[in-house]
C-alpha cells in the first residue's frame, strides 16, 4: 500500500532542458484536479443567447453536462437524449435524434431561438448519418436555427480538439448580413477584451464597431456579428472558427496569438493597424509602462516563489519567461504538453533558465501529492491548477489570459499578480466553481 | 395538443450518476487504483459532481485516455501498459477496471485484461464491464461484491456477544452524502443496543471491512448493498434486513426486525407497507429505492399518511417495489405521476415535472446521486427522530 509520507515527486517535476518538445512527460493514466474553472462545451455554447442545448449521449457522458447547465443556473436551456445499449444494437440513432428532439421542442415552454444538438463518440463510431438528420431537422423546424455540436473527447487527439471545434460551432448560425466595413468581432474568447487595452483603444480610436459574442444579451445581438467585416482572435482554439467564417460569411480573419512577448505584440498590432487602417498607439509609452508595472510588481513580490499554469493562460512559457527577465523568482511551470506557439519561449528557457521546472496536472502521483505533501502557501500561483497542487490561498485567477492583451494587459496582469502577492483567497471556493466566470 | 410519447428524452430533468462512478465511489476508500477505460470526461464528471471526497481525501481514481486510434485498433495493451506501470509506482491494494460506452462498442474483454494485469503486477485486479448506460447503483453493487467475494475470509464466524453486530452495507456519497448520515446511522445502532461492526464502504478502514463476517446481522441501507448482502450470506450466512433507519416509528420497526433477524438467521425487508395494497400516489416520493421506500415508511408509521406511491428513474431490485411503484421511470411516466399528486418528495429538480399541477406541494429531498453537488448543504440526516422533524416542518 502507498504511503503519502514517503511518496516521492519522481516523474513529476522535471527542469525544462531535460523535457522533450512537445510532450515534457510520457502519456499513461490521468489524473483530473479539482480545479474546476475552465470552461467546458456547455459553458461556451450558452455563449449564444436564446438558444437550447440538446446533448444525445449515453447516462455516464450526460451527468457532466447536465449537471454544468444545472449549476449555471442555465437548466431550462438544456435538454438531453439518452442513448441506450438498444440503438446502439438497432442502429436507430438518426431516428432517437429526429424523434427526441421533435419530443423536446414540443415540450419547451419557449420556443428557442436556435438549437445546439450534440453529438457524442458513439455516433463517430457507429457512423451515425448526421447529415440527413439535420437536413430532416431543419426541414421540420424551419422556425429554429439548428447547429451540429459535437462532445467526441475520443478525437481530441486525432481531429479537431473539442475545444476548437466548439468555438468553431458557437458562429456557425451567423448567417450573410449586408456587411458594415467598420465592424469587427473579437471572437473565441470566453472573457472578453479589457476595454482598457490598447487593441481595443486603436480600434475604437480607427472608428471601428467592435463585437464580442460575450455581450451579446439577445439572438439578433448575435446574428449582428454576421454584418462584421473582419474577426479578430488571439486564442489559438479560435482559428479554425476564424478560418470557417471567412470562407462562410466572407469575414477577413486576424489572428493576432496572445503573447507576452514585446516584439510580437507591437508585430501583431502593426499587422492590424496597417491593414484596418487603425492608428498605432505610442509603443515606447506602453513599453516603458509595462516595464515600470513589472518592476514595481517584482518588487512587491520581493523574491515570492511563483509558479504558472497551462489554464491561466494560453502561453504560459512566455508569461514566464517575461516574469523571470524581470526579476520574479518563476519556479515552474504546470503543463501536460507544449504546443506550437510555446516552441521560442521553450528554446529560450531552455538555453537561459534550463532548470526552471516543469510538473505535469494529469500525472496519477499529482493527486496524492498535493494531499500528502505539505502546503506552499507563500508561493504565488497564476492559475487554479497550480493554486491547488500547491495548496496556496495566494493565487491569480486567471483563465486563458482573461481578456488581457497586449502592453496593457500586461499591466492588467502585473496589478493581479500584486494583488494576490498581497491578499489571500478562499481558493477552495474559488477553484471548484465550475466554469468560473460563466454567468457574468 | 397531443405530446409525443417518446422514451429516452429529458426535457427538464437531469440524469443520475452512472454505473462506472457507482464503481469508484463504492471502492474510493479502500486503497484500491480504479481505472475508468475512457477517453476523457467521466473522470471530471466523477471527481466534480459524484464525488464530494476528491479535495479533501487522496484517492486512486484514474481514467485511461482512450483514443480514437486506440479504440479502432482494439488496442487493449496500451491501457494493460499503462496500468502496470502506475501500480509499480503506487502500489494499491487492488487494481479495478471500469468500463464507458466506447469500450463497450470496442468488446472490451474487461474480465481478461483484470487477468492480465494480475498476472503482470502479482496485485489483485477486477473488471467491471460497466458501459456509461446504467445507474451508479449497478456499478456501486457489483464492486462492493466483487471486492468482498474476492478478499473477505473465510472461517469468520459471530462471536455471540451480548449484543448483536450489525454492519451497514451499501452506503456511499451518492446516496448519504458526506453531511453526518452514515455516522448518525452508526450512532442509530449503538444507541438501538447493536455493536456497531463496519460500513460498506465509508469511514472504516480495509482492515474492519474484512471482519465482516463477524456480524450477526447485515443492514442493506441502499439498494446497492444487496449483492453485497447476497456475497456476505453466501460466505458466512449472515442474514440481512433492508431499510434505513429513518423516522421513529419505523426506525425502531427496523431494529426490531434486525434482532429477529439476528436470532433467527432469516432475511427480513420491512419495506412493504404495513397498510399493503395499491399506492394511490397522492404522494410521490423521487429517490433511490430504499431509502424513498423508508421515507414512505415514516410517513405512514409516523405521520399516518398513505398513498405514496415511489417513481424514479432508478432500476429497483425486484424484491423491495411494492405494487403501483414504477422503477426507471422515463419523464413522461414522471410528468403524469406528479399531475396527480397533491405532494411530491424528491430531488429539488423533480420540481420541474410538477407543471400545470399547481395545487401540488413539493418537498426538497436533495439527492447527490441526482443533482450532484448543488444542494449538498439541504441534504437532510434522516435517521431516527431527525427524520420526524424535518418532515413535521414540511408537511
Amino acid at each position: 500500500m502507498i504511503d503519502l509520507h514517503k511518496l516521492t515527486d519522481a516523474g513529476t517535476c522535471r527542469p525544462i532542458a531535460e523535457t522533450p518538445f512537445p510532450a515534457p512527460f510520457a502519456a499513461g493514466l490521468e489524473y483530473a484536479a479539482p480545479a474546476r474553472g475552465p470552461w467546458n462545451i456547455v459553458h461556451v455554447g450558452m455563449l449564444i443567447p436564446e438558444s437550447h442545448q440538446i446533448f444525445v449521449c449515453a447516462q455516464g457522458c450526460l451527468r457532466g453536462v447536465v449537471l454544468t447547465a444545472a449549476e449555471m443556473g442555465a437548466e431550462d436551456r438544456f435538454s438531453t437524449i439518452t442513448l441506450q445499449e438498444h440503438n446502439v444494437r438497432d442502429g436507430d440513432l438518426e431516428q432517437l435524434i429526429l424523434e427526441g428532439t421533435a419530443d423536446i421542442l414540443q415540450k419547451l415552454e419557449h420556443r428557442p431561438r436556435a438549437l445546439l444538438i450534440f453529438t457524442s463518440c458513439i455516433h463517430h463510431f457507429v457512423g451515425c448519418d448526421l447529415d440527413y438528420v439535420y437536413r430532416k431537422l431543419r426541414k421540420r423546424f424551419p422556425d429554429v436555427d439548428i447547429t451540429d455540436c459535437y462532445m467526441t473527447p475520443i478525437l481530441r487527439k486525432t481531429k479537431i480538439s473539442p475545444d476548437a471545434k466548439m468555438r468553431q460551432q458557437l458562429y456557425s448560425l451567423l448567417k450573410p448580413r449586408e456587411k458594415d466595413p467598420r465592424s469587427i468581432n473579437i471572437i473565441g474568447n470566453i472573457a472578453p477584451i479589457d476595454r482598457g487595452s490598447e487593441l481595443y483603444e486603436m480600434l475604437c480610436q480607427g472608428g471601428w464597431r467592435v463585437r464580442d459574442i460575450s455581450w451579446c444579451r439577445t439572438y439578433e445581438e448575435y446574428q449582428r456579428m454576421g454584418e462584421s467585416a473582419a474577426n479578430l482572435s488571439w486564442n489559438p482554439a479560435a482559428v479554425i472558427a476564424g478560418e470557417t467564417l471567412k470562407e462562410r460569411l466572407g469575414q477577413e480573419h486576424f489572428y493576432l496569438p496572445l503573447s507576452y512577448d514585446y516584439e510580437e505584440i507591437e508585430a501583431a498590432e502593426r499587422r492590424l493597424a496597417q491593414a484596418l487602417d487603425l492608428p498605432l498607439p505610442d509603443f515606447a509609452a506602453l513599453r516603458r509602462r509595462a516595464e515600470e508595472a513589472l518592476a514595481e510588481t517584482a518588487r512587491i513580490l520581493n523574491g515570492m516563489p511563483v509558479a504558472i499554469d497551462y489554464t491561466a493562460t494560453t502561453r504560459p512559457l512566455g508569461l514566464a519567461r517575461l516574469l523571470l527577465e524581470h526579476g520574479f523568482a518563476v519556479e515552474s511551470v504546470y503543463t501536460d504538453s507544449y504546443t506550437a506557439e510555446d516552441r521560442p519561449d521553450y528554446e529560450l528557457l531552455k538555453e537561459h533558465y534550463g532548470w526552471l521546472s516543469i510538473r505535469p496536472t494529469t500525472h496519477p502521483k499529482m493527486g496524492l501529492l498535493a494531499a500528502g505533501g505539505p502546503p506552499r502557501p507563500q508561493v504565488l500561483a497564476i492559475g487554479q491548477k497550480a493554486a491547488y497542487f500547491l495548496g496556496t490561498p495566494h493565487f491569480v485567477n486567471l483563465l486563458e489570459g482573461g481578456g488581457l492583451y497586449g502592453y496593457r494587459g500586461i499591466c492588467r496582469l502585473c496589478g493581479l499578480i500584486a494583488e494576490a502577492a498581497r491578499e489571500e483567497k478562499d481558493t477552495k471556493s474559488i477553484i471548484q466553481v465550475k466554469g468560473w466566470g460563466c454567468c457574468g | 395538443m397531443g405530446v409525443l410519447r417518446l422514451r429516452q428524452t429529458e426535457s427538464v430533468i437531469s440524469t443520475y450518476a452512472a454505473d462506472v462512478s457507482g464503481v469508484c465511489s463504492a471502492l474510493y476508500e479502500m486503497g484500491g487504483m480504479t481505472v475508468m477505460h475512457d477517453a476523457s470526461g467521466c473522470n471530471s464528471t466523477y471527481n466534480t459532481h459524484d464525488e464530494p471526497r476528491w479535495y479533501d481525501t487522496p484517492s486512486m481514481v484514474y481514467i485511461s485516455a482512450l483514443s480514437e486510434l486506440e479504440a479502432v485498433m482494439g488496442d487493449e495493451e496500451k491501457l494493460i501498459a499503462d496500468i502496470c506501470e502506475t501500480a509499480a509506482q503506487l502500489n494499491p491494494r487492488f487494481i479495478a477496471v471500469a468500463g464507458t460506452p466506447i469500450p463497450m462498442m470496442m468488446g472490451t474483454d474487461f474480465s481478461g485484461v483484470a487477468r492480465l494485469i494480475e498476472r503482470r503486477t502479482g496485485i489483485p485486479a477486477f473488471g467491471f464491464a460497466t458501459n456509461g448506460m446504467h445507474s451508479y447503483l449497478l456499478g456501486a453493487g457489483r464492486a462492493l461484491a466483487a471486492v468482498a467475494g474476492r478478499f473477505c475470509p473465510d472461517g469468520i464466524r459471530p462471536e455471540g456477544g451480548a449484543r448483536p453486530v450489525v454492519n451497514l452495507l451499501g452506503a456511499t456519497p451518492l446516496d448519504f452524502s458526506v453531511g453526518g448520515s452514515v455516522e448518525a446511522m452508526g450512532a442509530w445502532l449503538e444507541q438501538e443496543g447493536f455493536a456497531f461492526g463496519c460500513c460498506w464502504a465509508m469511514g472504516s478502514p480495509w482492515e474492519e471491512l474484512m471482519q465482516a463476517g463477524r456480524a450477526d446481522v447485515n443492514l442493506v441501507v441502499s439498494s446497492c448493498g444487496l449483492p453485497l448482502a447476497h456475497a456476505l450470506q453466501k460466505l458466512y450466512g449472515t442474514p440481512y434486513v433492508t431499510g434505513a433507519p429513518f423516522g421513529r416509528e419505523f426506525s425502531r420497526r427496523l431494529a426490531r426486525q434486525l434482532a429477529s433477524a439476528a436470532r433467527d438467521g432469516q432475511n427480513r425487508n420491512p419495506l412493504q407497507p404495513e397498510r399493503g395494497g395499491q399506492q394511490s400516489g397522492e404522494i410521490l416520493l423521487i429517490g433511490e429505492p430504499v431509502s424513498a421506500a423508508s421515507l414512505r415508511c415514516v410517513l405512514q408509521e409516523d405521520f399516518g399518511l398513505t398513498g405514496v406511491r415511489i417513481v424514479t428513474p432508478l432500476e429497483c431490485p425486484e424484491q423491495l417495489a411494492c405494487p403501483g411503484d414504477l422503477f426507471q421511470a422515463q419523464e413522461d411516466d414522471l410528468f403524469e405521476a406528479a399531475a396527480r399528486a397533491r405532494l411530491v418528495i424528491g430531488d429539488p429538480i423533480y420540481r420541474r415535472v410538477l407543471r400545470g399541477n399547481r395545487k401540488a406541494a413539493f418537498i426538497r429531498w436533495p439527492h447527490e446521486g441526482c443533482t450532484g453537488r448543488i444542494y449538498r448543504r439541504e441534504i437532510p440526516v434522516l435517521v431516527g427522530q431527525s427524520a420526524n422533524n424535518w418532515l413535521e416542518t414540511r408537511l
